[in-house]
């Protein structure tokens, strides 16, 4: 039986020797979600305890890089929510177009679903070609994939699905190639993307933005740290810029609820008031 | 029995009935958070919670992420996220993968609350066709809590039930309406 009290106080350890060794700061993470992800990568990685894995996390960077891939959670799809992405085209996308050129920041992209789906949308409405996105994620091996956009061909048929869902006006199989089990998705649509390493419990603003996706990233941050990632927001959007969230995500508990109003609030999206 | 700051509830296959059988019987006034995992199909919207407000006659919330635990409330777990409870006392939500092919997984909630209530939880497991939530019952008598499972023999589907008695002898078993009755006798812990 794990003692519980040492459990706890093991993880605290190792988030501060992974702070300190390698400047991730998961410090502020929601701290039971983090716990199970840490008692899993202990017994995956067969440590006696959390104290076993640190001293190797410590002294292996190579072994942190494969904790790293526990501790950040890779979930995403295409279209995902596709009223989110229906509700982009028809309430912010006129918006959008009133400005000259436009930077969109996905923030916490992960393995790139996000971005190609929001690549894909400015396309169909003829902005892509002046926007620069920026696509952001702490987790190098995420970022790696985003920039490679080769999914499984088995996933495409549910992101067919999502994207007709989500006002596509195509036929989805033209954003990608298929080849051996996977499919590639067209290289054209990164021209216009930036991947970068960027954390939002560490770093700050890098550039003045029109639109802030940042979805299923902020369940994961206890209250001052998505306090601190919606003031990043919020220092990098424009006046009256957009910011768009996870449909399980809103800004009702936090300290930034006064300084953004809801242009469709069920679909999380807000806008700079 | 005293002393108890908030009760989990966690049920599958047959759940709907049975929550509506046990909440049916809460007692007016009855002032300690209740946070209940259902296993529910797809991961879309779910009106779980709106029919238990018409029902139940009284505030049933569907948890939402960094909310606070309040007093006399009944949160539900939506579909397709893990719910948990944060030592603060405020409730979060995740994607982590499914557990026992569910999410929100009963496990995932029982444990998170054992954690922040300790001996101030009371979890009751009822029916259902699969072994989620076995595990967190477990971590919850472990962590000093109470434990209640429902008397397999009543329930409409007993492999849950019997997953959790396989792992430890609990404090009650019984059934729906038996646990109705104890839930009216709980007085929330005195600050």
């Amino acid at each position: 039986m794990i003692n519980e009290r040492n459990t706890d106080i093991e993880i605290r350890l190792l988030m501060e020797a992974i702070y300190l060794k390698y400047s991730y700061d998961f410090r502020e993470y929601s701290g039971a979600s983090i716990k199970r992800r840490i008692l899993h990568a202990v017994r995956q990685f067969d440590c006696r305890t959390v104290s076993a894995l640190q001293e190797r996390v410590l002294h292996d960077p190579g072994m942190f890089m494969q904790l790293l891939q526990y501790l950040t959670i890779p979930v995403s799809e295409m279209f995902r929510d596709p009223g989110h992405f229906l509700a982009l085209r028809g309430e912010v996308v006129p918006l959008l177009r009133t400005w000259p050129s436009l930077k969109v920041w996905i923030a916490g992209c992960s393995t790139g679903e996000e971005v190609y789906s929001m690549a894909i949308l400015l396309r169909e409405e003829g902005l892509l070609e002046r926007t620069i996105l920026y696509a952001t994620d702490i987790n190098p091996r995420s970022l790696e994939k985003a920039k490679q956009g080769i999914y499984p061909l088995q996933d495409m048929q549910a992101y067919a699905e999502n994207y007709r869902k989500a006002g596509g006006r195509r036929d989805f199989s033209e954003y990608y190639t298929a080849a051996y089990g996977n499919a590639i998705i067209d290289s054209s649509l990164r021209e216009n993307v930036t991947f970068a390493d960027h954390s939002l419990a560490t770093d700050s603003v890098f550039s003045e933005t029109q639109l802030v996706s940042c979805r299923n990233v902020l369940i994961y941050f206890n209250k001052p740290l998505q306090d601190r990632a919606l003031g990043l927001f919020h220092e990098s959007l424009c006046h009256r810029g957009f910011l768009v969230l996870g449909s399980k995500e809103s800004l009702e508990f936090s300290a930034y609820s006064g300084r953004f109003e809801a242009l469709v609030r069920p679909e999380r999206i807000y806008r700079k008031s | 029995m005293n002393g108890v700051e908030a009760v989990v509830i966690g049920a599958s296959a047959g759940g709907v009935a049975a929550l509506f059988k046990v909440l049916g019987a809460l007692p007016e006034g009855f002032a300690i958070p209740v946070l209940c995992v259902l296993h529910l199909p797809g991961d879309r919207h779910s009106p779980l919670a709106e029919v238990l407000q018409r029902r139940l006659h009284r505030p049933v919330r569907e948890a939402r992420d960094k909310e606070l635990i309040a007093p006399g409330l009944i949160y539900v777990a939506g579909p397709g996220y893990h719910l948990s409870v944060e030592r603060d006392l405020c409730l979060s939500l995740s994607q982590e993968d499914p557990v026992h092919f569910s999410r929100p997984a009963i496990d995932f909630l029982f444990q998170s609350a054992a954690d922040a209530y300790g001996a101030g939880l009371l979890g009751i497991l009822l029916t259902g066709a699969n072994e989620d939530g076995a595990e967190g019952l477990l971590h919850i008598k472990n962590s000093g809590g109470r434990t209640v499972v429902q008397d397999p023999r009543e329930a409409q589907v007993a492999l849950m039930p019997e997953a959790a008695l396989a792992l430890q002898q609990p404090d009650h078993i019984l059934s729906l309406s038996g646990i109705g009755r104890l839930l009216a006798t709980l007085e929330p812990r005195a600050c």
